[in-house]
């Protein structure tokens, strides 16, 4: 009980509750007393001259059921929480109750999950329940960023494709579904050289995709691309082991055209994919992985 | 009262206790038990007439198959609602809701006209409590053999009736629990698993809880739900007026009542038709005395009515002398018809405009409702993103689900955008009262998205039943454009 700041809170709260309770038992039984009446079965009191009050009484049964709320009342209190910080008997709280029911959701699902997990990824990709499953974790857990498609958006890669910047292998996707990736581009304007440098880097990077560009532009950036090459590769093809894209494809997953270059290559980026691997079970993990390997793999995991 | 006014103003009245011999009363009373005398006559058959209509349809429903199902089948961990044709989903509550307004003007039309129709006959309170009453008839015998019963020493013959009678009693309230579980179970699983006692543990809490419920409440509580529990009778008189037909006793007929010799001139004894036999009385299952007056306890059951035609027709006097009257009608002496006239008066027309415009638009909707509903769900976190050559591409999670009980192939359709391509929306195809979720694409071009400019614009997914293409359902969603 956070909200007290001392327990002297706990015991107010606790007394005004016991008092309540016997104080209704005690009106009860004040209430229930016989009284004196009029033998007209009136009450005996008169107003405006004739209105008279008619004894109406309530059933007996009736007032064993005030006394039984009390009793409940009580029962509910030496078991539940409810007087004060007291926990109760049971130790129930709502938080523990979640967690049973998960628990008991778990216990549901496991065999299930016992007999998908047993499977290799690619032969899971063919299944239809796996993949049912899968759906259902991509979408409450992936399709926030990666889309209801998994084909992303800027900044948010598409998995459905076959380009992969930290590896499309099912070992890599589980790896970086479980611990997460941080993609860093560092600001290395000044490492390249002057503005003019840069520009001409960013032409280089652009024909290296057979996009449009200014060739002799990209002719002066071919030398500064070394600074760049120390990740990207010679030939620009990228690093999977550290998360280096590819620039050689026509995918830009943070923006197309030298401006958008030159803002990488200025400003830097740093790209994170958060971890799931105290969200998700390694058997919910295991499905993900077969789901999102399938997306690119269709053909693979269609064949028979 | 005589007082002047001016002196009457300022007369202050005290609250005084009127000089009676102060006696001894609790606040709270033991019940006295009823024991009602069985009846018979036209309202006794036609009471009857509806426990049996009532309970054929109660406990029978179940049992009905329809294509190839339970007919009436609510269930509750598929979220799926099965009347004879109908699959209703959650989604569909509203009907429950019409339902329910329904039975309501129903009550206030069938009440403003002839009063507590539905209590008397149709209330299953009334009608449990008939049939446990019969029971009881049955094994311990008629009012008086009853009431000796009871007041006499626990003999064999005691122990042995009143064991007899809670069993019986119990058998059917069981019985009333399992068709009620029935509605939310497949019944025939229900009926294997009861003799194998392998019921599930909500299984077992709702036959015993509906069960336990009926026993208590039409073996021993009776009357005293509706006096004591039952809010209509205490909002009865809101639908009441002079006009309404309720039972009555004919007074100026009726009184001065008195006990005479059959055949004996009632001008000389100066009594009225009235000879105070206490049938009335006896018979009533709330405890009351018809002759005293509209009590907001009678259920208008008629039992009274019927007692007493009895007895005025054994002594040759018309029948009648309680009977389904108007307050107006007794007052100023109306025939049957002129009270059956006054019937359409402004407050039964209006209660029966809402309820037929109710009903109308009830059956109506029914008629009309689609056999297919869809769901459109925005992807929220990207609005939109640029695509191939500059498209805008927007997302959607659709679910479409499936109210028939045959597989359907359902066709997505776009309005509202002009160049929107709809990506990768085939055809869809359904299982039988399933629901699925499929994700689709609207693409448009970038002079489109230039055209139609940045920000949201209004726009219709239209999917269509193939094989039906009159059905058609329209649900809004936007198309976004970033700046």
């Amino acid at each position: 009980m956070s909200d007290f700041f001392s327990s002297g809170w706990s015991i107010y709260i606790a007394v005004v509750t016991v008092v309540g309770l016997i104080a209704c038992l005690a009106l009860l039984i004040i209430a229930a007393r016989r009284r004196v009446m009029a033998g007209d079965n009136t009450t005996g009191h008169v107003w405006d001259e004739d209105l008279r009050e008619l004894n109406n009484p309530l059933p007996r049964w009736w007032m064993w059921l005030f006394v039984l709320t009390i009793v409940f009342a009580g029962a509910y209190l030496a078991l539940y929480p409810g007087l004060g910080s007291a926990a109760g008997s049971l130790k129930w709280s709502s938080a523990g109750q979640h967690q049973d029911e998960q628990a008991k959701a778990r216990a549901l699902t496991a065999p299930l999950f016992a007999r998908l997990a047993a499977t290799p990824v690619p032969e899971l990709a063919r299944n239809p329940q796996a993949m049912a499953v899968g759906e259902r974790l991509f979408a409450n857990n992936c399709a926030a960023c990666h889309g209801a498609d998994a084909k992303g958006s800027k900044g948010f890669p598409n998995l459905t494709d076959a380009d992969w910047l930290w590896g499309g292998s099912p070992e890599r996707i589980k790896e970086t579904i479980t611990q997460g990736r941080q993609g860093m581009m560092p600001p290395i304007a000044a490492a390249v050289g002057s503005p003019e440098d840069v520009r001409n880097v960013a032409q280089y990077v652009l024909s290296l995709s057979g996009s449009a560009h200014n060739s002799i532009a990209a002719e002066f950036g071919h030398p500064k691309f070394a600074v760049c090459a120390a990740c990207h590769g010679a030939n620009g093809k990228g690093n999977p082991a550290m998360g280096a894209p590819n620039l050689t494809d026509k995918i830009w997953l943070h923006g197309w055209g030298e401006d958008a270059i030159v803002a990488m290559v200025t400003k830097g980026k740093t790209n994170v994919m958060p971890a799931h691997g105290d969200r998700l079970t390694p058997e919910q993990i295991h499905v993900l992985t077969a789901y999102v390997w399938g997306l690119s793999n269709s053909a693979a995991a269609n064949a028979p | 009262m005589t007082m002047p006014q001016a002196a009457r103003a300022r007369v202050i009245i005290p609250i005084t206790p009127v000089a009676v011999e102060p006696e001894l009363v609790s606040l709270y009373e033991k019940q006295k038990k009823i024991y009602p005398r069985s009846v018979h006559g036209w309202f006794a058959r036609w009471r009857w007439t509806l426990v049996w209509f009532t309970q054929i349809l109660f406990y029978g429903l179940p049992w009905l198959t329809w294509n190839g199902r339970q007919a009436v089948l609510f269930e509750l961990t598929s979220r799926r609602f099965y009347i004879f044709d109908l699959v209703l989903y959650p989604q569909d509550f509203i009907y429950l809701t019409g339902l329910l307004v329904l039975s309501a003007y129903g009550l206030f039309f069938v009440t403003a006209v002839g009063g507590r129709l539905w209590c008397g006959y149709a209330c299953p309170q009334t009608v449990y409590t008939e049939i446990f009453l019969w029971v009881e008839h049955r094994i311990e015998g008629e009012r008086g053999a009853r009431i000796k019963l009871d007041a006499g020493p626990w003999t064999a013959n005691k122990l042995w009736r009143k064991s007899a009678k809670h069993a019986v009693w119990l058998a059917i309230g069981l019985w009333t629990g399992f068709s009620f579980v029935g509605y939310f179970t497949p019944v025939k699983t229900l009926w294997a698993e009861a003799f194998t006692l392998s019921f599930g543990p909500w299984e077992w809490f709702w036959v015993n809880f509906y069960g336990l419920a009926t026993y208590g409440n039409a073996g021993f509580l009776r009357e005293q739900v509706c006096k004591y529990m039952c809010p209509y009778a205490r909002f009865q008189s809101a639908m009441f007026d002079r006009d309404t037909l309720i039972v009555s006793y004919d007074a100026a007929r009726g009184d001065p009542r008195g006990t005479r010799a059959r055949g004996a001139d009632l001008k000389a004894a100066k009594l009225g038709d009235c000879i105070d036999c206490g049938l009335c009385v006896q018979v009533c299952p709330v405890g009351i005395d018809i002759r005293d007056g509209l009590q907001y306890e009678c259920i208008a059951c008629s039992a009274c009515i019927d007692a007493c035609d009895s007895v005025m027709d054994k002594m040759k006097y018309p029948r009648g002398l309680i009977r389904y009257a108007t307050e107006n009608g007794l007052i100023q002496r109306l025939t049957r018809s002129q009270m059956f006239g006054r019937v359409l008066r402004p407050r039964v027309l209006i209660y029966g405009a809402v309820l037929a415009a109710i009903a109308a638009a009830f059956v109506a909707s029914l008629a009309m409702r689609h056999t297919f509903k869809v769901d459109v769900v925005r992807d929220r976190m990207t609005l939109a993103r640029l695509v191939d050559d500059g498209q805008v591409e927007n997302l959607y999670r659709l679910q479409l689900m499936n109210a028939t009980e045959q597989k359907q192939r359902y066709h997505v359709d776009l309005q509202g955008i002009p160049g929107a391509v709809l990506m990768n929306a085939g055809d869809v195809d359904v299982e039988p009262a399933q629901a699925r979720w499929i994700t689709v694409a609207v693409r448009v071009s970038p002079q489109a998205a230039q055209a139609l400019g940045a920000g949201a614009h209004p726009m219709r997914f239209e999917v269509a039943a193939l094989g039906d293409a009159s059905v058609k359902v329209s649900e809004r969603s936007t198309f976004v454009v970033p700046r």
